[in-house]
């Protein structure tokens, strides 16, 4: 099937434009760019169509990586560079590329008077083939190579403008952060070889039942560290927000739609050992909703347009990850994509909206742009009724398997699912009526973006649209993984819509017919609206107790104590010591000759001393 | 007959090395050396070396006294002075002589057992068999000290001639 | 009464020899004189290389002597000619004024 050329084509494009991309001009960057990312969406297509239903996973096996040890010992590792397909791969696939190259397309609009053009259009490359080394690794490995790939673009993406210092903090945060959550993942596959003796998913996962429950409730939580890194979940989410320093296509792409899925791809993927330690389970699902809340009620606050769009896509997450921790993994992995298709509608046409402005971020000093940039304004309602959870729009449709799920498996996370799905309705319409709507506030010139942007942003919009009741993923996904209870409980999906219209009505209220309530209501519960506003002051507590303890640790101790101290003080005192005994030694050197006889006798009296009692002298 | 020789020259030897070392005027030095050394050439016959004794005589009491001789003519070298000094030597100089001699006296005790010396006991001495080694056995560091001969002729009459100015 | 000499006695002779050489070395300030000791230690182990070949009853310690005696006229040549320089440079016998390898 040559599933290879899947991540090799946008390799193929990191290198082309990555060497010579300096000298070419901006349309053979583009050219080269998005042709390796819609070739490979093609080449997707047509290896998808060729393997048919996919009943059985396709495996395609390329090369030994690693060989420790001979085949029968207990510590005997084989991993292998496999790629393999099977229906939730397919999922995955289709995603990152079909997305990716609709925002590769935006991009070229986009970023058309930004320096470093090749630049960002080779990191974008090298983003796509990790990422779809990720989602094809055929073992834990590879997948963990991909995942560290992605966390790199994510790094040098985010510190594109390597000029501006928040831009390369925010770089430096995403991936320290990221660091910590792959340590747990390490562990987790530490864990997994010691007790299934094998990375490989077709070997490992299949034994998952043969180890102890407490075994694989450890594993799973590990594996959720490192998907709390990646997909940002509590505690480890602080890096997203920041992470909206770098260009807006970046945040659509990595940040939105694809790499902080790939958590929840690896717990899909892991589907098997959640199944046997439902207690590991009911964390995750726990940390999803702490996390769809507490987000949701920072994006309330916030008044920079991207970053409301940050914080939802850490509530959406969340989302994800109660359909994960609650059985529903087809209903996790649905969201995945119908977030893909709205998350990155919001983003670019938030881009487009920056654009249109010329840098305008700011929505107190946006308004009444529904006019101005009415192309924008169309599809980002597609998103807007898609993310707020109107049927039959996509958003509905995943959110309510979800929310379902959710029932079954705890009601009090049902419900705090419900109070989130109305906060996210209310502040994805704060958001639209304070750009869209009113009176201009600012001292703009805007103009519509050119087509090569808003194509795509209306291809994201008829997909949040469509895409629900099209892809029914559940179905498509059911053979993969351990069945659940469906229950049909219409009571439940008519609280959650009446949610979601309660949050859009809310903020009708304070944003358009009333427009001085919100910061009346601000003004009159100061203490809450000041702590959502500064994010639970969560980064200050970070700062606090864990940043300035280590750095001032490493400052104090490790580098003046054991580096200037004790190292250099070692090697210079051996420097030191050696000067010293040799100016002892110097004074040997007197010049007269009858010293210096003198001690040659003295030399010939221990000769003979020597030997004589060592019987040399017979 | 034998023990009265070699006592006689002994103490000869002995008085004339010390006197070696105490003169302060270097010609008397040399001239008591020059005794040192016929001396040794008696004990020589007396262990049966003719041809060394011969060769002491002839070449170091005839030929290299000679020369330091000259060179102290030459270089009209008076008594010593009294300048400079060593701590050293001041120092560790006199004990370290005693332990050493000590030593070498105790060790050479210990060797050679009753084994005496007699006139006329050792018959290999003769120029004969010196002869027969010297250009069999020892044929190659004959030659070789005969470059290193002409070496020494060399040096010393580049390091010694006046300069040409 | 001894009747012959001991060997031992020849040899102490040459220590004692040796031993005198050694302090007029280390306690004589004139270089000539202190040449002359180096001879005389020269000497010493002459002797004791003749005493050794009559012990191992062969001429092999005669030869060595022999080789000493043509290095030693060799040496006073050149060691010679070496203090006629250094008196020329230095315009004194004294050996410890000649102290430029000081440290």
């Amino acid at each position: 099937m040559q599933l290879w050329l899947i991540p090799i084509l946008p390799l193929a494009g990191f290198l082309i434009n990555g060497i010579f991309g300096r000298r070419f001009p901006k349309s053979l960057v583009n050219v080269v760019a998005v042709g390796s990312v819609v070739l490979s969406f093609l080449w997707v297509v047509k290896t998808l169509l060729a393997l048919g239903s996919l009943q059985e996973p396709h495996l395609e096996h390329y090369f030994t990586w690693i060989q420790s040890g001979t085949a029968g010992d207990p510590g005997f590792l084989q991993v292998n560079c496999d790629f393999m397909v099977d229906r939730l791969t397919a999922v995955f696939l289709l995603v990152v590329t079909g997305v990716g190259s609709l925002i590769h397309i935006y991009a070229t609009g986009y970023m058309a008077h930004e320096g470093g053009y090749y630049r960002f259009f080779a990191y974008l490359n090298l983003f796509m083939f990790f990422m779809l080394v990720l989602v094809l690794g055929a073992s834990f490995l590879l997948l963990f190579v991909g995942w560290e790939g992605v966390g790199l673009c994510s790094y040098l993406l985010i510190g594109f403008y390597f000029d501006k210092k928040f831009a390369t903090d925010a770089g430096n945060k995403a991936f320290i952060v990221n660091r910590i959550g792959d340590f747990g993942f390490a562990l987790a596959m530490f864990l997994i070889f010691r007790n299934f003796h094998s990375l490989e998913f077709v070997k490992a996962l299949p034994q998952a039942a043969t180890a102890t429950e407490g075994t694989l409730a450890v594993i799973g939580l590990l594996l959720m560290v490192g998907a709390c890194g990646k997909s940002a979940q509590i505690p480890l989410y602080v890096w997203l927000p920041d992470a909206m320093a770098g260009p807006t296509p970046v945040s659509a792409l990595i940040h939105a739609a694809t790499m902080v899925t790939a958590g929840v791809y690896m717990t899909a993927r892991s589907n098997v050992i959640y199944h046997h330690a439902p207690g590991a389970a009911g964390v995750i699902a726990i940390i999803g909703i702490a996390t769809a809340f507490m987000a949701a009620t920072i994006g309330m606050a916030q008044n920079d347009i991207k970053k409301v769009f940050a914080y939802s896509t850490v509530s959406q997450l969340g989302y994800m990850f109660v359909g994960i921790g609650s059985g529903a993994y087809g209903a996790g992995v649905w969201h995945v994509v119908t977030h893909a298709f709205f998350k990155a509608l919001l983003f670019l046409g938030a881009g487009s909206v920056i654009h249109a402005l010329e840098g305008e971020q700011d929505m107190r000093h946006m308004g009444g742009l529904r006019k101005k940039i009415p192309i924008t304004f169309w599809t980002m309602c597609c998103a807007w009724v898609a993310i707020a959870g109107i049927p039959p729009f996509s958003g509905f449709y995943s959110k309510d398997a979800i929310l379902a799920a959710a029932y079954e498996h705890s009601p009090a996370i049902y419900w705090i699912g419900v109070i989130t799905a109305g906060i996210t309705a209310f502040y994805v319409s704060r958001a639209m009526f304070l750009t869209f709507f009113g009176e201009p506030r600012g001292h703009h010139h805007p103009h519509e973006s050119p087509p090569v942007m808003w194509i795509p942003l209306a291809i994201l919009g008829i997909l949040s649209l469509t895409g629900g009741f099209l892809f029914n993923v559940p179905e498509y996904l059911k053979e993969i993984f351990p069945p659940i209870h469906e229950v049909e409980n219409p009571t439940l999906v008519y609280i959650s819509v009446a949610a979601g219209v309660l949050g859009i009505a809310i903020a009708y209220l304070m944003y358009m017919v009333k427009p001085g309530m919100a910061d009346s209501i601000a003004g009159a519960l100061k203490a809450p609206y000041q702590l959502i506003y500064n994010k639970y002051f969560v980064d200050e507590l970070y700062d606090a107790t864990i940043v300035k303890p280590v750095v001032a640790g490493s400052r104090v101790v490790l580098w003046k104590g054991v580096d200037a101290g004790l190292i250099d003080g070692t090697v210079n005192g051996v420097g030191a010591r050696s000067r010293d005994v040799g100016s002892i030694l110097r004074l040997l050197q007197s010049g007269n000759i009858r010293s210096y006889a003198a001690w040659v006798l003295a030399g010939g009296v221990a000769l003979i001393l020597v030997m004589g009692f060592t019987g040399g002298l017979r | 007959m034998d023990v009265i020789l070699f006592l006689v020259f002994a103490l000869i030897a002995v008085a004339c090395a010390i006197n070696v070392v105490v003169q302060t005027h270097p010609i008397s030095s040399a001239i008591s050396l020059v005794g040192v050394m016929g001396s040794l050439a008696i004990l020589y016959l007396l262990l049966g070396a003719e041809f060394i004794a011969a060769a002491q005589v002839i070449v170091y009491a005839g030929a290299i006294m000679v020369l330091f001789v000259f060179v102290i003519m030459l270089l009209n070298a008076g008594a010593e002075s009294r300048k400079g000094r060593s701590y050293t030597v001041q120092l560790i100089g006199v004990p370290l002589l005693i332990a050493f001699l000590g030593l070498l006296a105790f060790f050479v005790q210990g060797m050679s057992g009753r084994e005496t010396v007699v006139f006329g006991g050792f018959q290999k001495g003769s120029p004969r068999d010196i002869g027969q080694a010297l250009f069999t056995t020892y044929l190659l560091p004959f030659e070789v000290t005969s470059l290193l001969i002409l070496i020494a002729i060399v040096g010393a009459i580049v390091l010694a001639r006046k300069e040409i100015d | 009464m001894l009747t012959a000499v001991p060997i031992s006695w020849y040899l102490t002779l040459s220590a004692v020899l040796f031993a005198l050489g050694v302090a007029g070395f280390l306690f004589r300030r004139n270089v000539i004189t202190v040449f002359m000791s180096i001879e005389l230690m020269l000497n010493a182990v002459n002797l004791s290389f003749v005493t050794f070949s009559y012990h191992n009853k062969t001429n092999d310690g005669h030869l060595f002597t022999f080789f000493v005696m043509v290095v030693a006229a060799a040496e006073a040549a050149v060691g010679l000619a070496i203090i006629l320089t250094v008196f020329k440079n230095k315009g004194t016998l004294n050996i410890d004024e000649v102290d430029s390898m000081k440290n």
